[in-house]
């Protein structure tokens, strides 16, 4: 049962000494600021309450499911410690989808993030014609609904009548099922991936370009610096900050292929897609009898496994620059 | 004097003749980049036989309207779209007022545990959202709410959307303090000051919230996937489509016809408001 207590104990905010504004208070003064303070909690009040109930609550509660023996339908839940860790850590399916989930991550990132630089700094030049029609185009997919766009594209890559069957039947390649071996079911999502969200990131990276002041460009121009100059010395140095936060944002984004490949493939074939977002899902949802206490213990160390890759991007990132400076 | 001008027409010219030749092979990307969709819609006015001939024709022999009757009515996405819009407007509804007043205080007024909230809120920034569902799925279930809309609204309602919060606390944080001490002096309260100054001042930031919340909501699988396992009627089109790809595995045309309808609403609102897209999601980068 969800108390209300434990939410209130999860949001509480802890009443501190009202600090004076000023060093003298008129004794009105004190009765105003009381009541302007009643305002702002009753304005942080549905923030309270809908984001304590669905985002504090369950990540507490997430931890503590994990120690515990729950199949979801009834109320008994045995205390197991750390037995459902052990479980998952020594389930080999465990590990070949953080294989395949890392595998992913390594296609898709690169791609995405110097795909979509080098496209926008192409973009971005005033030489170039119909640019917005361009951003559009490319950012056309991000918009669409992925588990729509997953269901369609099966359709499309469908090897007996699918359009892309056809196109390769045109340069005298057999039949191929792209999504249905499972040799290539991984790389060919991979590839989906990063056409649906190339926009998004493209986007960040004209961002980011936009930062730059243009008459930095002008100066180096009257400078007389061409056209591989200006963009050694000036835009590569300017725009290597936003490196960091894109990729970390793009890796995130990886992480999160739930939507794609639970409409796409499933996991399938022979699991050679099952990410570990689909092995929880497989255990918390899909399967006859849950497994939720396995499923929340999956899924901790699935956090865990995002954080340190965050983190490792993060600390590579500061090592590189020190070493760049002391260079 | 002409001949100076034809030599610099000839020189312009051989400039911009690489960019003209980047611009063929881009427009080439676009194509593909735009290629399922345009399959999508044609496919969705072909017959059967049509689609499985195979064949790269995207023009249909003759436009079959009766695919998107089907859809609509047989494939319950009459039922699945008004769900979304319910679902998705609701949302909206809820997570701009909630951010908009949090946003208001947080940015505005120094008060006690002001920074508590803000590091609580900065600290679920990056929430993997495939654990928390398994808890929420829990106690919606004892509240009663599993199996209703307004389950799933809230539910919808009730991620971090720290962003969201965070972007208008910089925007009320920026606006001048004359205003406050204007309103103060003709005799609003706090309530007054807030809806009658601030909140129309906020109205960029409202668009950008809306929007993105907009797309985020309509674009939902999982939570309305789970919400909506024991009740095939709250089904959202992102959840509908895979029924109905399961129910009906050779209807193509059924399938695609589902898929416009599906996608229709959110690619013509892009269409419409690009500028706060783009905005919004460039925002992220920014700040």
């Amino acid at each position: 049962m969800a108390s209300p207590s434990l939410i209130a104990e999860a949001t509480a905010t802890k009443p501190a000494p009202p600090r004076p504004a000023r060093p003298v208070k008129r004794p009105g003064q004190r009765a105003r600021e009381r009541r302007r303070n009643l305002w702002i909690y009753a304005f942080l009040l549905p923030t309270f309450v809908l984001y304590g109930m669905y985002t504090l609550y369950p990540m507490v509660a997430s931890y503590w499911y994990s120690l515990v023996e729950w199949n979801g339908f009834t109320a008994d839940q045995t205390f197991v410690g750390l037995a459902n860790y052990q479980a998952v850590l020594a389930d080999p399916m465990f590990w070949s989808s953080v294989r395949i989930t890392l595998l992913f991550l390594l296609i898709v990132a690169p791609l995405r993030v110097f795909g979509a630089f080098a496209l926008a700094i192409l973009l971005n030049s005033p030489r170039l014609p119909f640019t917005s029609f361009f951003r559009t185009a490319y950012f056309l997919p991000v918009v669409t609904t992925t588990a729509i766009v997953g269901v369609v594209m099966r359709f499309i890559l469908d090897p007996a009548s699918g359009p892309v069957a056809a196109v390769l039947q045109l340069f005298g390649a057999g039949p191929v099922d792209l999504l249905g071996s499972s040799s290539t079911a991984l790389v060919t999502s991979g590839v989906i991936y990063v056409w649906k969200f190339f926009g998004i990131t493209m986007i960040y990276w004209l961002a980011a370009l936009q930062t730059i002041p243009r008459d930095l460009f002008e100066a180096a121009r009257i400078d007389g610096a061409g056209a591989g100059k200006i963009f050694r010395h000036i835009t590569l140095p300017m725009l290597i900050p936003f490196l960091l936060i894109i990729s970390v944002l793009t890796i995130e984004d990886c992480f999160h292929a739930f939507d794609l490949m639970q409409s796409m493939t499933a996991g399938g074939p022979f699991f050679s897609t099952e990410i570990i977002e689909i092995y929880i899902y497989r255990f918390a949802f899909a399967a006859t009898i849950p497994q939720l206490g396995f499923a929340s213990a999956a899924a901790v160390l699935f956090g865990v496994l995002v954080l340190v890759v965050v983190a490792a991007q993060v600390w590579a990132t500061v090592v590189s620059r020190r070493l760049r400076a002391r260079a | 004097m002409s001949a100076v001008v034809a030599g610099d027409r000839r020189r312009t010219i051989r400039r911009r003749l690489p960019w003209w030749l980047l611009a063929v092979v881009l427009l080439a990307l676009a194509f593909v980049w735009v290629f399922p969709f345009i399959w999508m819609l044609s496919a969705s006015l072909k017959s059967s036989a049509e689609i499985f001939a195979g064949g790269l024709g995207l023009v249909p022999e003759t436009l079959q309207w009766e695919n998107y009757s089907r859809a609509w009515e047989d494939g319950n996405f009459r039922v699945y779209l008004l769900n979304t819009v319910i679902v998705t407007v609701a949302t909206v509804v809820i997570v701009v007022v909630r951010c908009a007043l949090a946003g208001y205080v947080l940015g505005r007024y120094k008060f006690p545990g002001s920074r508590l909230v803000i590091g609580i809120l900065v600290a679920t920034l990056f929430v993997p959202t495939g654990y928390t569902i398994i808890p929420i799925v829990k106690l919606s279930l004892e509240l009663g709410l599993l199996d209703q809309l307004s389950g799933m609204i809230l539910a919808l309602a009730g991620g971090a959307n720290v962003a969201s919060i965070l972007i208008y606390a910089g925007y009320f944080r920026g606006l001048p303090q004359e205003l406050e001490e204007a309103a103060i002096v003709d005799g609003a309260g706090f309530l007054r000051t807030f809806s009658r100054i601030m909140l129309p001042l906020s109205m960029p930031v409202t668009a950008t919230v809306g929007i993105l919340t907009f797309l985020f909501t309509w674009n939902a699988f999982f939570l309305p996937l789970v919400f909506s396992f024991s009740n095939p009627a709250l089904r959202t089109v992102s959840v509908g489509m895979q029924a109905f790809v399961g129910e009906n595995s050779t209807d193509w045309p059924g399938m695609a016809a589902a898929g416009v309808i599906s996608l229709l609403p959110i690619v013509l609102l892009f269409a419409f408001m690009q500028r706060y897209f783009v905005e919004g999601i460039a925002g992220a980068v920014k700040s």
